[in-house]
């Protein structure tokens, strides 16, 4: 599509659908972007920090496993809109597996009556035996990939645009990658439209704010903003996801469909613009390292938000990897106090579990006991001044170096019911296994993408 | 009056290090906020919460500040024991702020 700059001088233009922000977001606002959106790609944000190690164990399990649970839902709401309006979809939902992802698709695909999809899949983000023969330092705490022993569960390098949009350029009506930048999957698009140079690093910053501010979907639009009274949002259950109109000159309005939920303005494109960011002026990404520090935001219509001004500098020389690990176990227990007297019952509670913990020798490296609804959020210094509550929820948590001990803390919280304070209700407790994150910075040689194509 | 007035705020979070970006309605109040919400009261804000440092950008073109605090998160995200493991009620907790009005009334 065309869009009409000052003089009358052309500027391409793509529309990018954002039509989901994590594995488990909506699905009816990307098939609402697929039918009204008028645009040309619909991108899947699915891959949460941890979620490629937890896969990964799914697919050890099972071979053909290991990539997004929702990936079949999601592309039998969209596939037969897409593929009818020649909407391309790129998607991170390979997460551990991309190529059973794309295998998957593809007889989604058939089975819908679809037969000429071209889907590729990106592999190659696996770097684990890379990562253990250089034995790469862990940035986060003291030690190295190798000492990680055998806890260490996968190690997933985040790649850039260039093999996404490589696979567009290819033919690709559907990119499926596993661990990649979330505004990568974005910024691919661009690239293959536009024929950007992978060295023009200020349109690269400029495509990754963009990407950036696409990326949690609903966030931009609405989501996670409303504050009654300071900032009231009409329609959040009806929410609509975001549209990226980027110029082949990086120019860029967010915006959303007409009649949909939610609103796009100033105020929640510089929410979403600092979401998760450190330094504005070093925003390191696979591709470039972006600067928002000069962006600008400015409402130019009706849920309509141009935002200019951001640039880069040339990309590092190493990618970050991230690195599952089995961490710890995590034992858990709750139980709830009501009416006059609840805090102090809650307290007395608390205290009996802290003494119980130590009579019994439970073995932990770290205990949490706190009220819900009085300090369990920030903590009692942070919220010394609140006032006292109708109901309170004791909370008790802690980490063990396995499942056993992790269980007991549970159970110590569990028999409050007939051996702790009058009147405690909804015990609940839990135990479970930790698999967490680290990461790793990879001489960027190391990862090796490679794009295979699988037909519908 | 509450910083919560002149501005508002959201957090990201990124293995242990939280990021909380103050952003003010209006550009005029940015000075003020500039001038009064530093890091150093947002570390003793956070007392208990925040174990690391925590470093002020500025964005004079988005009326906006942005926080990082080292060491806020339990020991990161994906295996803290709080309740909420990102840290994203942080933001709230920020706009409890007392500010004290600009002389002018601003």
């Amino acid at each position: 599509m065309y869009a009409h700059k000052g003089d009358g001088d052309e500027v391409r233009t793509i529309r990018i659908g954002s039509g989901a922000g994590y594995s488990g977001d909506r699905i009816e606002p990307a098939i609402e972007l697929a039918e009204k959106g008028d645009i040309q790609y619909l991108v899947f944000e699915c891959l949460g920090e941890r979620t490629v190690a937890l896969a990964q164990q799914a697919r050890m399990k099972n071979p053909e496993s290991g990539y997004d649970p929702l990936l079949e839902e999601r592309m039998r709401a969209v596939l037969p809109i897409c593929a009818s309006k020649g909407i391309k979809i790129v998607t991170n939902m390979g997460a551990a597996n991309p190529e059973a992802a794309a295998r998957k698709t593809a007889d989604i695909a058939k089975s819908l009556g679809l037969s000429a999809l071209k889907i590729a899949a990106i592999v190659g983000d696996d770097v684990l035996d890379a990562c253990k023969d250089g034995d790469l330092p862990i940035m986060e705490f003291d030690g190295t990939i190798r000492q990680l022993g055998n806890r260490l569960l996968s190690a997933n390098a985040y790649l850039g645009a260039e093999p996404m949009a490589q696979a567009l350029t290819a033919g690709a009506d559907i990119v499926i990658t596993g661990r990649a930048s979330d505004p990568a999957l974005f910024l691919a698009p661009m690239i293959h439209a536009f024929g950007w140079a992978m060295d023009d690093w200020n349109l690269l910053g400029q495509g990754t704010v963009a990407g950036h501010l696409l990326e949690c979907a609903g966030q931009i639009t609405g989501g996670y903003f409303a504050d009654p009274g300071y900032k009231d949002v009409a329609d959040l259950a009806r929410l609509g996801f975001p549209i990226g109109e980027v110029g082949e000159d990086g120019g860029l309005v967010v915006t959303k469909i007409a009649g949909s939920g939610g609103a796009v303005t100033a105020q929640t494109c510089k929410e979403q613009l600092l979401y998760e960011v450190h330094d504005p002026a070093k925003y390191f990404q696979p591709d470039v390292v972006a600067d928002f520090s000069q962006v600008k935001v400015e409402e130019i219509g009706p849920d309509r938000v141009r935002v200019s001004g951001g640039r880069g500098a040339k990309r590092t020389d190493t990618l970050k990897v991230s690195v599952g690990y089995v961490d710890s176990y995590i034992g858990e227990g709750q139980i709830s106090y009501a009416g006059p007297g609840a805090l102090a019952r809650g307290r007395l509670a608390l205290e009996i579990v802290r003494e119980r913990l130590k009579l019994t020798g439970v073995e932990t490296s770290e205990l949490r006991f706190e009220l819900v609804g009085v300090d369990a959020l920030h903590g009692p210094d942070v919220s010394a001044h609140a006032n006292e509550p109708y109901e309170v929820r004791v909370r008790v948590s802690g980490r063990t170096e396995n499942l056993r001990e992790a269980v007991r803390i549970g159970n110590e919280v569990e028999t409050l019911y007939t051996n702790g304070p009058a009147a405690g209700g909804g015990a609940w407790k839990s135990a479970r296994d930790v698999v967490a994150v680290a990461s790793v910075l990879l001489p960027r040689e190391l990862a090796k993408p490679q794009i295979r194509f699988v037909g519908a | 009056m509450k910083l919560r007035e002149i501005a508002h705020s959201r957090t990201g979070d990124k293995g242990n290090i939280s990021n909380i970006s103050v952003i003010a309605y209006d550009a005029k109040d940015f000075p003020l906020m500039r001038e009064q919400v530093t890091a150093a009261r947002v570390k003793s804000h956070f007392a208990g919460v925040v174990q690391g440092e925590v470093v002020r950008y500025e964005l004079p073109n988005l009326s906006a500040l942005n926080f990082v605090m080292d060491q806020a998160l339990g020991g990161g995200v994906t295996r803290s024991l709080a309740l909420d493991a990102h840290g994203k009620s942080l933001s709230s907790a920020l706009l409890d702020l007392d500010i004290v009005p600009a002389l002018d009334g601003k």
